[in-house]
């Protein structure tokens, strides 16, 4: 047994079964699929380390999508299939169960969420569908861990059992039969949940929960983001960091290229923060303590909605909307992940049907969405000036998302296809659940993101030194001037931002800025090119070609909104 | 009477007869138990042909307008 397959109609607790079974040591690694990610672990069975695959989520075997035709050229390659099946909706699951009966592989079947059809009414005789499918099935429950002893142990027992159906209606009638046989269902009356749900997608009520939701999700964001960096990362650095830094300046000595690097320039005599753009100085103090802080609360909020099963109604409202960019309702998902990160924003492009939803969805990202450490950055330094600045910026990327998208839509050859999802039921988000995601976010910006704005900031100051900052601004200084009216050392944050947007925004502080000249600054910075862990995602979901399309548009945007910000501000 | 998923009121309950359109959306739908002969209860229908929301079994399914309008079901008014 090398390699466990846990296979299952989308959203029914397949990844919490896979993390039960490969337990603390996940090595979750990206397979790299074509359309879809596969994460694999190890899992530990008596002397055997078996490899466990956790396959996108697929409703049918018969491939209508390329992430299904995935999961099928996945089939080959497993010798235990877990199929994984909610008790809930017994039906629907079992038909892929049937499907995946025929193929010559052995399958045990995990019926989970069986915690939850005792509130929902629901009886099912657990040894009759095992006669009937011939194969072990095992109730479990992803999230308390319920009879996932039980699946591993039973796994050897797995069998194939080779059905034939000849069409199939045949597997419906099947099915039709086996469910009248093992599945009982009592009266049950509407829990409070449900009758929630079905106001939240009734357009009367489903519109004004929408707005709420979006209004609130801002407030708390900015509420919790203000008050971490108020209360607590800015003291910390004021009252612990600082101290340390002014000896080691002293140590090192201003003037010197060590202290250059390390702290940076002295703002009158004094180490600014926000200003002096050393390693350990601005470089520590922009991911940390104006970045983090935002980013804690929007992955806490974004989690909590993800994990209560929201969105997807939320897409269902905004569907309409979104077809006049090209999209559908579901592109809005890809979109608020990109409110955090342009990288799984990006990725999760792969629920889209086509091309052409993917590219849309990508340049509407690439160009009007800035990521969370951005819109910290302009919130921290643009914020200072007045808060409608702010408002100008964000309402000049909103105008540019849906002019973009009009044309997109107008331009580009073909038609969006339509919206076609599941509802999951409500549920109240587990408390460890949301903090596990929450920190593996957070780690993921730290590991990826922290090297990156060293490395820009290093990349900055060397550049500095050897006075190519100063040949690029010699160069493309008068156009600078010409196009956005921005002094020409505001080529050393362009330059930045093909590394890190929020470093880039960082360098506009110390240029001594006109607030106009701050507002254009920061709009261009968001639009003309994507930080470079994008511009790798881009190129690797869209190809190189779509990618050169993406960025010749992105650059003419960033001329033409610039110049005309310039003009009319 | 027959009429189509989008000529459904909300709370209206239906049996489906047919499916037309072609081989990418029969399986697409059948594979998410919308199929010939299952009882589905109308929700909510979005404006502007909008979404279709449905109850099949015990789901909730939202569908486009162009795909609910290719779904016939047998209505008792």
């Amino acid at each position: 047994m090398d390699k466990i397959l846990l296979i299952g109609n989308p959203n029914i607790g397949k990844s919490a079964i896979f993390s039960r079974l490969t337990g603390a040591k996940v090595i979750i690694s990206n397979y790299p699929g074509t359309t879809v990610e596969f994460t694999q672990g190890q899992m530990k069975i008596g002397n055997e380390r078996p490899m466990v695959i956790d396959v996108p989520g697929t409703y049918s075997l018969e491939p209508t999508s390329k992430a299904e035709e995935v999961a099928v050229n996945m089939l080959k390659e497993g010798d235990v299939v877990i199929n994984v099946v909610d008790a809930t909706n017994l039906e629907r699951n079992l038909h892929l169960t049937l499907q995946l009966l025929e193929k010559d592989v052995p399958v045990i079947v995990a019926l989970n969420m069986w915690d939850e059809t005792k509130h929902k009414g629901i009886n099912i005789d657990v040894k009759k569908l095992e006669e009937y499918l011939g194969v072990p099935v095992v109730p479990t429950c992803g999230l308390t861990s319920e009879g996932i002893t039980e699946l591993i142990a039973r796994l050897p027992e797995a069998k194939t059992p080779k059905l034939k159906f000849s069409s199939d209606d045949q597997r419906w009638e099947m099915l039709g039969k086996i469910i009248g046989e093992v599945q009982k269902l009592s009266h049950h009356h509407h829990t409070f949940w449900e009758r929630l749900e079905d106001l939240s997608i009734k357009p009367w009520t489903g519109l004004p929960i929408a707005a709420a939701v979006i209004y609130c999700t801002f407030w708390i964001i900015r509420l919790i983001g203000e008050n971490l960096i108020g209360y607590v990362f800015e003291p910390l650095f004021e009252k612990l960091w600082l101290p340390l830094m002014v000896k080691l300046s002293a140590i090192l000595g201003e003037g010197t290229f060590l202290h250059h690097i390390i702290i940076g320039n002295l703002i009158e005599g004094k180490i600014d923060f926000g200003q002096s753009f050393g390693l350990l100085t601005t470089g520590f103090f922009v991911p940390i303590a104006m970045v983090l802080p935002y980013l804690l609360s929007f992955y806490l909020i974004l989690g909590l909605l993800e994990d209560f099963g929201y969105l997807p109604r939320l897409a269902v409202l905004m569907d309409n909307i979104m077809h006049h960019f090209g999209l559908h309702g579901y592109a809005i998902i890809p979109m608020m992940l990109c409110a955090g990160c342009k990288v799984p924003g990006i990725l999760a492009t792969r629920i889209l049907e086509g091309r052409r939803e993917k590219f849309i969805a990508s340049v509407l990202m690439a160009i009007a969405i800035p990521c969370m450490a951005q819109t910290a950055m302009i919130v921290g330094l643009v914020g200072q000036r007045g808060g409608q600045y702010v408002g100008i910026i964000f309402l000049t990327l909103f105008i540019l998302l849906v002019v973009k998208g009009l044309i997109l839509n107008k331009v580009l050859k073909g038609t969006s296809p339509e919206i076609l999802i599941e509802m999951p039921p409500y549920r109240l988000p587990q408390i460890t659940a949301v903090f596990k995601k929450l920190w593996m976010r957070i780690f993921s910006f730290l590991r990826e993101a922290l090297p990156l704005v060293f490395l820009g900031i290093l990349f900055i100051n060397v550049l500095h030194i050897l006075k190519i900052i100063d040949f690029l601004a010699y160069i493309f200084g008068p156009m600078l001037m010409k196009l956005w009216g921005l002094p020409k050392e505001a080529i050393s944050a362009l330059v930045v931002g093909f590394l890190r947007k929020d470093v880039a925004v960082g360098m506009l502080g110390p240029l001594n800025l006109t607030t106009k000249q701050l507002v254009i600054g920061s709009t261009v910075l968001a639009i003309y090119f994507p930080c470079i862990a994008t511009f790798v995602v881009l190129i690797r979901e869209l190809g190189i070609k779509d990618m050169v399309k993406a960025a010749i548009l992105m650059l003419t945007v960033a001329l033409l909104v610039g110049s005309m910000l310039n003009l009319f501000l | 009477m027959l009429i189509d998923l989008t000529q459904m009121r909300p709370g209206e309950t239906g049996v489906i007869k047919e499916i037309q359109g072609g081989q990418g959306l029969m399986i697409r739908v059948r594979s998410m138990g919308i199929r010939y002969g299952k009882k589905i209860t109308k929700v909510s229908s979005h404006f502007w042909r909008g979404p279709q929301t449905i109850d099949v079994g015990n789901m909730q399914i939202a569908l486009g307008f162009g795909m609910a309008k290719r779904i016939l079901v047998e209505v008792e008014r």
